[in-house]
């Protein structure tokens, strides 16, 4: 197993039954009566890809998973889950070979971690029943609470038992369902630590989340959804499809012209003050213009606090996107 | 994929821990039961020779209450089983599994009917070993003279089956579980009812009614299974009410 970096988006038309992709969603649309939960999406995973899904709540992400998972029939549309098109016929072959993490782990409290995981290891069918537990408690780090009551377990640790209880059939795609939601920063941080050690052994992962730092920290690639599919790419490739490359210059007093000093300079391509003092320039290519910018600044005298190139966060490009989305909506 | 035994046994292996630690499941499997063995005992020691029709009834009624218990502790163990688990949010994490809906609902059904079967037929046990014992002589061979034997051996598993099939597809469509036991305690009267005309004698207990009406009845179970399978929808399961 390959990790799939940066596979390029399908071209319509393509043959939806590579084996090579773990996921093959085309044209997928899922209506409850007029109201669509997403519309119209299409997008593919490859094996050993950690796959982001982005969007803000209701964007459909939930109704997606389910419906991968051949809990929900789509309305239109189809899709290829780990080699097997999806219809309710298949679902039960399908279910076999994933695993899903719903958004609430959803344990029998009244029954230990063992023996939790031992109800769903019978019903994968799996024969090697005590070894796959003791390895998922492993992978959870949760040894040492095979016999505790489900019940008597904090939230975080009801989480790592119900991911322990997905990895039980070694899935060929792992869905995880907003697997932070509700956490401390603490527990947070170990589930993402867990993640990406599943990451690094080639799991593929298909991730939602409304958090952003979780999308960039462990995903290969992200999509953004709201109902429909904005974008979809690597979070560093997002953020240069989107914008402009630019300079952030503060001086300590404004400058009495900034026109006369940015204007003269060719490859400044245009210029905002976006403070007293705080200028933005876009630029191609920053580290060629930014010693220029620096001399044209000192030659009017004017003192320079700082001159850095522009970050944009995965976290701008989602806030642009979905911004722009909702006005595009309400137009 | 083929009907799984193994995922069957999943289910019910699960359950029956559910149900031991389950505070309200060990009461009802064990103070409905105790209560009506005790009512059917007073009934027994309450006889004395009197006459024969006198103690037909009363033999009539003791049978019945003995079949309350294989009619009752079902429903309430199953109008739980489906809504239960959808408010507990475990119901989701099942269906995500290879799990079949049959598969799930046989599993299910066989842990409220094995335990419900047990405890009916050792009270059954328990009611003739006290007859044999402490009633008055004419009791037992009254009780042998007749159908009842036959009834109760019978009625049990099939009465049993009613109300479960019954008791599963109020819950599979039901949203909260108080209404789903209610409801499922008085869906598993009527064949009792029955049985009761029987008991008493309004019609006349001969063998071959009795089999003619278990017949009847056992085919009513089997219409009651398919009705549930087709009942069982996941997707309403998963998306309804709760979202
Ligand atoms: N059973 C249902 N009936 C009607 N509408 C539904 C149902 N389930 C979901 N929806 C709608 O579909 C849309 C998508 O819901 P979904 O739960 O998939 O969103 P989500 O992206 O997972 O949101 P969140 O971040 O809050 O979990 C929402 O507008 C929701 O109201
Ligand atoms: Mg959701």
């Amino acid at each position: 197993m390959t990790p799939a970096h940066g596979r390029e988006p399908i071209p319509p038309g393509a043959d939806v039954s590579r084996p090579d992709a773990a996921l093959v969603v085309d044209h997928l649309t899922k209506r409850f009566g007029q109201r669509a939960a997403y519309e119209d999406v299409s997008f593919e995973v490859g094996y050993g890809e950690v796959f982001g899904f982005l969007g803000p709540n209701g964007a459909g992400k939930t109704t997606m998973v389910r419906t991968l998972g051949t809990l929900l029939a789509p309305t239109s549309g189809s899709a290829v889950v780990a080699g097997i098109p999806l219809d309710l016929e298949a679902g039960s072959h399908i279910r076999a070979r994933i695993s899903i993490m719903p958004e609430s782990p959803g344990l029998y409290l009244r029954l230990t971690v063992a023996e939790n995981l031992e109800c769903f290891a019978g019903l994968y069918e799996l024969t090697d029943i005590r070894e796959r537990i003791a390895k998922g408690l492993q992978a959870v780090n949760l040894t040492d609470r095979a016999n505790d009551l489900c019940g008597s377990l904090s939230k975080g640790l009801r989480q790592r038992v119900a991911l322990a209880r997905a990895l039980l059939n070694d899935p060929a795609v792992l869905f995880l369902d907003e697997p932070t939601s509700g956490l401390d920063p603490v527990a947070t941080r170990d589930v993402h630590e867990l993640i990406a050690a599943l990451r690094d052994q080639g799991v593929t992962i298909f991730l939602t989340t409304h958090r952003l730092e979780e999308a960039e920290r462990l995903c290969h690639r992200v999509a953004i959804l709201n109902t429909t599919l904005l974008l979809i790419g690597r979070p560093d490739e997002l953020r240069e499809r989107l914008f402009t490359r630019g300079l952030d210059v503060r001086t300590r007093v404004p400058l009495a012209d900034p026109g006369a000093v940015f204007d003269r300079l060719a490859d400044v391509q245009g210029w905002d003050q976006s403070a007293s003092g705080s200028y933005v320039l876009q630029v191609t290519d920053p580290d060629a213009t930014a010693p220029r910018v620096a001399r044209a600044l000192v030659a009017v005298d004017a003192d320079i606090l700082s001159l850095v190139e522009t970050r944009h966060s995965l976290e701008d490009v989602y806030l642009e996107l979905v911004e722009d989305d909702v006005e595009a909506q309400r137009r | 994929m083929s009907f799984s035994w193994t995922r069957v046994e999943a289910i019910f292996r699960k359950e029956l821990r559910d149900y031991r630690r389950n505070r309200f499941v060990i009461f009802t499997m064990s103070a409905l039961p105790l209560l009506f063995i005790v009512l059917t005992m007073i009934q027994l020691f309450a006889i004395n020779t009197g006459s024969s029709a006198k103690l037909n009834d009363r033999i009539g009624i003791s049978m019945l209450y003995l079949l309350i218990i294989p009619t009752m502790v079902p429903s309430a163990l199953t109008a739980y089983s489906v809504v239960g688990e959808r408010e507990q949010g475990t119901l989701e994490a099942v269906l995500i599994t290879p799990v079949r809906s049959e598969e799930f609902l046989v599993g299910k059904a066989l842990a409220a009917f094995t335990p419900t079967v047990l405890i009916a037929y050792a009270l059954f046990g328990l009611f003739l070993g006290a007859a044999e014992l402490f009633a008055h002589p004419g009791v037992l061979s009254a009780i042998f003279e007749r159908s009842h034997v036959l009834v109760q051996l019978l009625f049990t598993p099939l009465l049993a089956g009613w109300s479960i099939w019954m008791g599963i597809a109020i819950s599979a469509r039901s949203t909260d579980v108080r209404a789903a036991q209610q409801l499922a305690v008085f869906a598993s009267l009527p064949p009792l009812g029955v049985v009761a005309l029987l008991s008493f004698d309004v019609i006349p207990a001969s063998v071959a009614l009795a089999l003619g009406l278990a017949a009847a009845l056992l085919v009513l179970d089997g219409f009651g299974w398919r009705a549930v399978a087709a009942i069982f929808d996941r997707e309403r399961l998963i998306t309804g009410s709760r979202d």
